[in-house]
């Protein structure tokens, strides 16, 4: 199991803010894939966008092992 | 003292309770980010954080900023949730032995948290939400602080 976060714009795109994925994507790479597959506008919306896995940024591809977190993160905007 | 708000604060007493006690920080400077209604264009924002992430991420730029600037000590409230125009966002207050860099601190954070800290905005307004990104100019005060 993945569980998938998708922030800001992302989320209204999607139509969902959370979701688990079962049975998990064994990379970041096949995660993006899943969705993609399912959702063409949300996957090309997912590329290049920053991503954190259990709370630390990954760049390009990473494993994913089994309750990992994968939150996706558009450009950011506080203050 | 860094927290997220889901709830108004009040930036006086907040800023009174940062200043209690201290003897040897002769300076003081405080930013209050406040929402604008835009004569009505807005109806408030919406501000949208990943909490444990959020907060981790103001903690790594504050511990940048108080290494930076000899800071004695720095305060960040941000607000998450609904906001309404006039409701404060974001109080900032850093503590130093000097004006100087109490208040290169203070600029060094806000223009850190406008654009690199992990919070997602949204506007709501009569022409229905939008989600603001950094402008460039945004993206170009953070940059500012860079190594060359």
């Amino acid at each position: 199991m993945a569980r998938v976060l998708l922030f800001g714009r992302l989320g209204d795109l999607a139509g969902w803010r959370e979701r688990t994925f079962e049975p998990a994507p064994n990379s970041l790479d096949a995660l993006r894939a899943v969705i993609a597959a399912e959702d063409a506008a949300l996957g090309q919306a997912l590329v290049d966008v920053q991503v954190a896995v259990n709370l630390a940024i990954v760049r390009g591809d990473a494993p994913l092992r089994p309750g990992a977190e994968v939150a996706f993160l558009p450009p950011m905007s506080g203050g | 003292m860094i927290r997220l708000a889901q709830e108004a604060f009040d930036a006086g007493a907040e800023l009174n309770a940062f200043r209690e006690g201290r003897r040897e920080s002769g300076a003081m400077a405080s930013f209050l980010g406040i929402a604008r209604g835009e004569g009505g264009a807005t109806t408030g924002l919406e501000l949208d954080a990943y909490p444990a992430f959020t907060l981790a991420a103001i903690e790594a730029m504050a511990a940048e900023a108080m290494a930076r600037f000899h800071l004695h000590d720095v305060c960040v409230i941000h607000r998450i949730g609904l906001i309404a125009p006039g409701e404060e966002i974001v109080l900032v207050v850093t503590a130093a032995a000097h004006r100087r860099e109490a208040f290169e601190a203070c600029d060094f954070l806000m223009d850190h948290l406008k654009s690199r800290a992990p919070f997602w905005k949204k506007e709501h307004g009569p022409a229905g939400p939008r989600w603001i990104e950094p402008t460039p100019r945004d993206l170009a005060d953070a940059a500012r602080w860079d190594e060359p």
